[in-house]
């Protein structure tokens, strides 16, 4: 399939980006990796009038730390993500997740940024950003503003609360306290699928063992990238044993709204949240305490 | 719609055209180039058979606009063979048997080219996730493997009959 006309523009600067997507409103579509929007444009499911390709912006490919928060550009490529240092070694839960969004060819071009905006729930970064409380710089005509995620997704499959005329600019994720540790696991049928289920988990522990913040995110098991609340608020202030480990992975599958498809039964999807989450948790314990 | 003129260079070679927006690079490879060692297969980013190496990396061509390739520098499997020699890769795939239709080959080829550019010395399970992109229906992936370990150790050796003539090559 081919898709349907339209106008291209090609944004040489971030202001450059926002004048277009200012001028176009709701008629423009960003262009970044592509490969999600692309294939919506060839099955005409997407006709924007205008495309505005912000792959030229080098100055969207990065990551560092600074006063304590990991910066990601936007633009950077899933690849990037997967094959950096600081991320292996700082924030595995990052590489867990880069490394099983689709397949590495596609991982050549694909952005995490791309991967964020276009809230698809299968796509896989949604969930990690939800269990780490990642915030998001959005930059529009009249300068930047900070989305907490779990204000960036709606109650619809598809749709953030990013303007037209803004850009995702950037991924601010909170450096690694002592005695953190997370951890991101997929089931898929084959690479380069979506999610049966997915689930991103990322705990933080005081001296005495004690979790002080915990963070769940579910990946394609409802019509929105879930952060599973009450799960997250049974793990607080306990000492993340395995019995109750094993009760927040019971509440993260009731929190699932997963549906039958040709993934899989609804019930088999919820079973493996709970497996998944249980895995996760515990992954993220063995790093919060030194192990791998 | 747009209409764009675009520069682009292909396996060494400069070509320019006119294209609308909405031209997808792999059609405008084959469609307009005649370039049609890069094959179409799903259509929607899955199988890998239009893998080509865009500014070096493996890219699959369905999946962007030719506009987009404007001004960079493409490799398709057309570029492999140089002066009548096959590639590594290709001579590795033909050795061992690692085809049967072919239709998957092409990008086959460079989803390995890009990963041996990479990583020059892959294990075996490092080679399969490189091509885990691609997607062979005849043959299984075994012969795939032996193809791209085969060029590997090939592309390891010394070359001496690439060495450019007057470089004094030849002498370890």
């Amino acid at each position: 399939m081919i898709p349907g006309p339209f106008d291209y523009q090609v944004a040489s600067s971030v202001a450059e980006a926002i004048a277009l997507l200012d001028q176009h409103g709701a008629d423009a579509k960003v262009l970044a990796g592509g490969h999600s929007l692309i294939p919506l444009l060839r099955f005409r499911l997407a006709s924007p009038a205008v495309l505005v390709d912000i792959n030229r912006l080098r100055d969207l490919e990065y990551m560092q730390e600074a006063d304590g928060t990991l910066h990601i550009g936007a633009l950077t490529r899933e690849v990037d993500l997967e094959a950096s240092d600081l991320i292996r070694r700082r924030y595995p839960i990052l590489a867990d997740t880069a490394r099983v969004i689709a397949d590495p060819v596609v991982r050549n071009w694909a952005t995490i940024g791309g991967n964020l905006a276009h809230a698809d729930p299968a796509n896989d970064h949604p969930a990690t950003m939800l269990a780490l409380g990642a915030q998001l710089v959005a930059t529009g005509p009249t300068g930047q503003r900070l989305i907490p995620i779990e204000q960036f997704f709606t109650d619809s499959s598809f749709e953030t609360t990013l303007q037209p005329n803004e850009l995702l600019t950037e991924i601010r994720i909170p450096a690694p306290a002592e005695r953190s540790g997370g951890a991101y696991l997929k089931l898929e049928r084959k690479v380069g699928d979506y999610a049966i289920a997915g689930v991103a988990a990322y705990v933080v522990l005081d001296g005495a063992g004690h979790v002080t913040y915990a963070g769940i995110g579910l990946t394609n098991v409802g019509p929105t990238p879930i952060k599973a609340r009450a799960a997250e608020q049974l793990l607080r202030g306990s000492t993340l044993d395995d019995a109750v480990i094993a009760q927040a992975a019971r509440q993260a599958a009731a929190e699932a709204q997963p549906v039958s498809d040709l993934r899989g039964p609804a019930d088999y999807k919820r079973a493996m949240v709970e497996t998944l989450t249980m895995r996760a948790l515990r992954q993220a314990r063995s790093r919060a305490t030194g192990g791998a | 719609m747009s209409i764009h003129h675009i520069r682009v260079t292909i396996n060494g070679k400069l070509y320019e055209g006119d294209v609308e927006a909405r031209t997808l690079l792999v059609h405008w490879l084959r469609d307009s180039l005649r370039l049609t060692g890069t094959h179409i297969g799903c259509d929607t980013s899955s199988c890998g058979a239009c893998t080509i190496l865009v500014d070096g990396k493996a890219v699959k061509s369905c999946t962007m606009l030719a506009v987009q390739a404007d001004g960079r520098e493409l490799l398709t499997v057309e570029g492999l063979e140089q002066n009548g020699k096959l590639h590594p890769l290709q001579e590795g795939f033909h050795v061992e048997h690692a085809l049967q239709c072919g239709y998957c080959t092409p990008g086959m080829m460079m989803a390995a080219l890009a990963l041996l550019k990479r990583n020059p010395d892959p294990s075996e399970q490092e080679i399969r996730e490189g091509i885990s992109g691609n997607l062979c229906r005849c043959t299984g992936y075994v012969n795939i493997v032996k193809a791209i370990q085969y060029a590997a150790q090939k592309l390891r050796e010394p070359q001496p009959e690439q060495v450019p003539a007057g470089s004094g090559g030849g002498g370890e």
